[in-house]
């Protein structure tokens, strides 16, 4: 592959110190981001995926313990020269002086609390420039402005005095994202940026982003569950379960070649808008509590073609081309050939046959 | 078809917000409810969907037009009776399971406090059993009566919110944004345990929400609504498959799809009421064909249609 990698996790292990007990909530995640590229995680709450963005933005909890793992970050220095930073082994003042911001930027889920309703919001956006940049009031105020007109604020003179309850949701969400791009970063993480939004409201905001992700040439990593959002923007998958990677592809392996049970699981829970099936598919019961280590596949539980060693051994990560791995027993070459649910096979061939068309 | 369970008429609900300034959220709407149907209201936030659920529940008190539940005007002023009948029979189910379920109260107490207003029950064993009945129809167990909403997970609370709606045997539920907060695996879930109880019980909903594949999944008919105004309704076939109204199109455009090689290439189809030149309020119903009604002036039909 000739794009490098700006990010790199390697067998990242957190956990968390509560009054019931100590929590290890991400359990060896390893995550590869390309230059350019869309990397999405999917996964259920309390899988971890926030968590691991996080810890890359240093904003873990106090009671939070990192036990191992690497996050390799590399860019271009003044001179040219790539660099390669683990944002593990700086200081939380370090990281936020010198990456945040300027090097990996983050947006939140809820629009609603992630601006301070007390400031307008053309000075919010402002004091990001004045904080990262070396720019007067004025060329601050002038780069803000571009930045509204950019995130498609038509009448950004105007709102710029605006507060943020005078504003749309999706307004709002703009204007976030218009901060998190105001010190040119090279990482723009979105932690479920369209959840509290509407159809079309969220439909326009991901065509932003993509928008200028190609202008800027950012790499973009997406936490969200809804897996409409993954088809629509990303190239990349990882799912996430109970604190594992437990399949990761390129986007086409993950919806149209899935291997893993979860992975079934979760395209299957997706209501379908061909068929009229009488029951919604839905994995049974409710994700692991991570106060008690599982023992074996986290997913055995919930997995109604577990083997009998997933109760026993975690299975490893099962190549199954250079991009698509999985971790489940049932790759192993002596597990038994099951395949995937029939439903969700007639799903994939019927999508399968819609591209095809499409090619035509 | 029967008689309708629920009848919404021209339902207008305006909040005056200053001398001069009037926030109309509900302008004229209508439609009616038959027993043990699903009836999904569908719009962006703002357009007026939960409003339109508080309004009918009495919430709100609706600036005018009138709503007959069970063949009694419940939009005006209630009489004890029939208030009793609109408290007992129709029950709301919230969009936000930790925000309605009350944090100092057991699960006991919660789902049974209808049964105490209503003095349904005689003793303490008899609403002991039959609270425990009704945490086993929703999919818990009759243990976690003992226990308070903070101990239970999401979707666990999403059904005690259910457990609590149910209790009084309603006829119809209003589900706001019930799912909306859930993650996809367990609104397949709370989804599926609806329609059990809507197979076991034959009671009829009222399902808002903004998910237009969730609705397309639990609903029989379908309302669009948009600025207060119901631009299109129908049955979920003639809504999904010939959709008349630009608004109703651009919200299917927006559905985002589990197929990458085609979500990829697709671009919704966009829609701005400012600059369509679409007024609604010069809008009447024009009948497309079965039951399906689309709001538009003559003129708008006419182009929309041809």
């Amino acid at each position: 592959m000739s794009a490098k990698t700006i990010l790199k996790i390697q067998n990242l292990d957190i956990s968390f110190r509560t009054n019931a007990g100590v929590i290890h909530a991400i359990r060896g995640v390893d995550l590869d981001l390309q230059k350019g590229e869309t990397v999405a995680i999917v996964g259920e709450s309390g899988s971890g995926k926030s968590v691991t963005m996080k810890a890359v933005v240093g904003l873990l909890d106090s009671n939070a313990t990192i036990n191992s793992g690497e996050i390799l970050y590399t860019f271009e220095d003044e001179s040219g020269n790539d660099q390669t930073i683990d944002l593990l082994r700086i200081s939380r003042k370090q990281l936020r002086q010198t990456i945040n911001g300027q090097h990996i930027a983050m947006v939140f889920q809820d629009p609603m609390t992630s601006l301070d309703p007390t400031m307008p919001i053309g000075k919010q956006i402002m004091e990001g420039i004045l904080m990262h940049r070396n720019l007067s009031r004025a060329e601050a105020r002038a780069r803000a402005l571009e930045l509204l007109h950019l995130v498609g604020i038509t009448d950004a003179e105007k709102r710029f005095r605006n507060y943020p309850h005078q504003l749309s949701g999706g307004m709002r969400q703009r204007v976030v994202i218009a901060i998190a791009l105001s010190a040119d970063p090279d990482i723009l993480i979105c932690d479920e940026p369209t959840t509290a939004l509407d159809v079309t409201i969220q439909a326009r905001i991901l065509e932003l982003i993509k928008d200028i992700q190609e202008k800027m040439k950012l790499s973009v990593i997406y936490i969200t569950h809804d897996l409409g959002v993954v088809a629509k923007v990303a190239d990349y998958v990882d799912v996430m379960y109970a604190g594992k990677i437990v399949e990761v592809g390129n986007v086409n392996e993950i919806f149209y070649d899935p291997r893993h049970p979860y992975t079934w699981g979760l395209l299957s829970a997706m209501p379908d808008m061909e068929t009229d099936d009488d029951r919604l598919y839905s994995i049974p019961g409710s994700p692991p509590n991570l106060l008690h280590e599982p023992v074996g596949d986290a997913f055995a539980d919930r997995n109604p073609f577990a083997l009998a060693i997933d109760k026993k051994a975690m299975p490893p990560l099962f190549k199954i081309s250079e991009t698509h791995y999985a971790a489940t027993w049932l790759l192993h070459p002596d597990a038994p050939k099951i395949e995937m649910p029939e439903s969700l096979r007639l799903r994939l061939e019927r999508a399968r046959k819609e591209v095809e068309k499409l090619h035509e | 078809m029967s008689e309708a369970l629920l009848q919404v008429e021209n339902l207008t609900q305006h909040f005056p917000i200053s001398r001069s300034y009037t926030v109309r959220a509900v302008n004229g709407v209508s439609f009616q409810i038959y027993p043990g149907e699903t009836y999904g209201l569908v719009g962006e936030s703002g357009s007026g969907k939960t409003t339109i659920g508080r309004s009918i529940i009495r919430l709100y008190n609706p600036t005018s037009g009138t709503v007959r539940f069970q063949g009694k005007v419940i939009s005006g002023k209630l009489d004890g009776e029939t208030r009793e009948m609109l408290r007992a029979d129709m029950q709301m189910i919230f969009q936000d399971p930790m925000a309605s379920l009350n944090p100092r109260k057991k699960v006991e107490d919660i789902i049974g406090e209808g049964l105490d207003i209503h003095h349904r029950v005689s003793s303490r064993q008899e609403r002991t059993q039959l609270v425990g009945e009704l945490l086993q129809k929703v999919g818990l167990s009759p243990e976690h009566a003992a226990r308070y909403p903070h101990q239970f997970s999401g979707g666990q609370r999403q059904r005690v919110g259910i457990a609590r709606a149910l209790i009084m045997n309603p006829k119809l539920i209003i589900a706001d944004e019930c799912i909306s907060a859930l993650d996809v695996s367990i609104q397949a879930q709370v989804v599926n345990l609806m329609k059990d109880i809507q197979d076991e019980t034959h009671c009829a909903y009222l399902f808002i929400a903004h998910d237009l594949s969730m609705v397309k999944y639990i609903s029989d008919r379908i309302g669009v609504l948009h600025l207060g105004y119901l631009v299109e309704a129908g049955t979920k076939e003639e809504i999904f498959s010939n959709p008349v109204h630009p608004y109703t199109k651009s919200l299917l455009s927006a559905i985002p799809f589990p197929n990458p090689e085609m979500e990829k290439r697709r671009h919704p189809i966009s829609y701005n009421y400012a600059t369509s030149g679409i007024d609604y309020s010069l809008g009447t119903e024009h009948l497309v064909g079965g039951s399906h009604t689309v709001l538009a002036t003559d003129e708008e039909f006419r182009s929309w249609t041809s």
